[in-house]
């Protein structure tokens, strides 16, 4: 640390190469005014896990809309106005008190957007995909996911177009609750299937 | 190819660095990192398999040691300068040092796709096999099952094949199929009760 502590901190490597990419590409007109603030918006606040927690809640409420969800996930999805990149062609896997359901991207870092956002890092980092296909018993128990030994374990690998969702079970004694109330209970973790509610 | 980035199975790591939450961006660079790939997809028509193999043609010790906004910032300088739309030279002088690029595509370009596959060639329960081979180019068949048999568990849409639309403009369009493998086979250590389903192209496959 330097004296006096009001320096800012150092521009580091990789920062000093996004900003030379980036100041070129403003140079030759091919960045937008304000498209990095509005992208970097969008993606902050409106585009995140409390979409899916919605899709998820519905469900719970509603059981035609689970049948349609479970049927054809982009459009019961859709009905809640969610959809675009990355949702395009989605399918939805429930959760029973025996069967458990994860999703993973091992070549990259495919997720669905619409309804969850962008990743966290540890979704696209090379321990989760690497060992999620290998031993998710194991990787999940790490992640404080503990299932009955006799769970099945489904693991939904996205390696083309499909994206998945995970529908939780519904938490016991919630039968009272409105469907909003329902929808602060889903995390997103449980929707990727790394936890359970 | 078979790339660092086809990491399904690898052994030797750690944990996975979970956190319950955090924010969407940890710092300014990383989204302007994101925004700066989509201005340079759009500006030269890159397509999804060509946008991905330039993050897959990464040296793997940058690869393994940089995280995946700067796999995007990588990306996005690579196809800028493959596409002609920056120098490289000009930009390693306004970073002031190096700035690392992917590596050569080593497949070469597809001039002919081929005709485009609209039947399906398999039903739900049907056993399949999946085709051992080793692309130099860009896949979507992950490394780990190839060679291996399992079943066909749902039928998806018919879309552009990855290994084509990643070099060149030419287009193939197939069914995709989500096979699903007991973890037992794919690793051959007495694992239970484990599935992993892949989605896999039509010529990904062969009657088992």
């Amino acid at each position: 640390m330097t004296a006096g502590g009001h320096h800012p901190a150092p521009v580091s490597p990789v920062e000093q190469r996004v900003a030379a990419l980036e100041a070129l590409l403003t140079e030759r007109g091919l960045v937008p005014a304000g498209f990095i603030e509005e992208i970097t918006r969008r993606y902050e606040s409106e585009i995140g896990p409390m979409n899916g927690a919605k899709v998820v809640a519905r469900a719970w409420a509603d059981p035609q809309y689970k049948q349609r969800l479970l049927t054809d996930g982009t459009a019961a999805i859709g009905e809640l106005g969610f959809g675009g990149p990355e949702g395009d062609h989605m399918v939805v896997v429930e959760n029973t008190s025996r069967i458990h359901n994860v999703i993973v991207c091992t070549l990259c870092s495919c997720y669905p957007w619409p309804v969850l956002g962008l990743p966290p890092a540890w979704y696209k980092d090379p321990p989760y995909r690497a060992r999620m296909v290998r031993e998710p018993r194991k990787l999940l128990a790490e992640m404080g996911c503990q299932l009955p030994d006799d769970a099945e374990i489904r693991v939904w690998d996205s390696s083309a177009e499909v994206r998945y969702l995970v529908l939780p079970e519904r938490p016991p004694e919630t039968e009272a609750m409105t469907e909003a109330e329902l929808a602060g209970l889903v995390t997103r973790d449980a929707m990727i299937g790394v936890s359970r509610l | 190819m078979d790339g660092i980035h086809d990491l399904g199975g690898m052994q030797g790591f750690a944990e996975a660095g979970y956190s319950p939450a955090e924010p969407v961006f940890r710092h300014r660079w990383e989204a302007v990192a994101r925004a700066l790939l989509v201005v340079v997809s759009g500006a030269v028509e890159a397509s999804g398999g060509e946008f991905r193999h330039s993050i897959e043609r990464m040296e793997p010790g940058h690869y393994l040691t940089s995280s995946y906004y700067e796999h995007w910032l990588t990306a996005a300088a690579t196809l800028a300068v493959e596409h002609g739309l920056v120098p490289h030279s000009e930009l390693e002088a306004r970073a002031g040092g190096r700035f690392p690029l992917s590596g050569p595509v080593l497949a070469p370009p597809v001039a002919d796709a081929g005709p485009d596959v609209d039947t399906l060639r398999f039903a739900v329960g049907d056993q399949v096999r999946v085709r051992e081979w080793h692309p130099p180019g860009h896949t979507r068949c992950p490394g780990y099952v190839r060679g291996k048999t399992g079943t066909v568990v749902r039928l998806d849409g018919i879309y552009s094949v990855p290994d084509i639309e990643a070099h060149g403009t030419a287009r193939r369009h197939e069914p995709t199929y989500s096979v699903r493998f007991d973890a037992a086979d794919l690793w051959r250590d007495g694992q239970r009760g484990v599935w992993v389903h892949v989605d896999l192209w039509d010529s990904y496959l062969e009657r088992s």
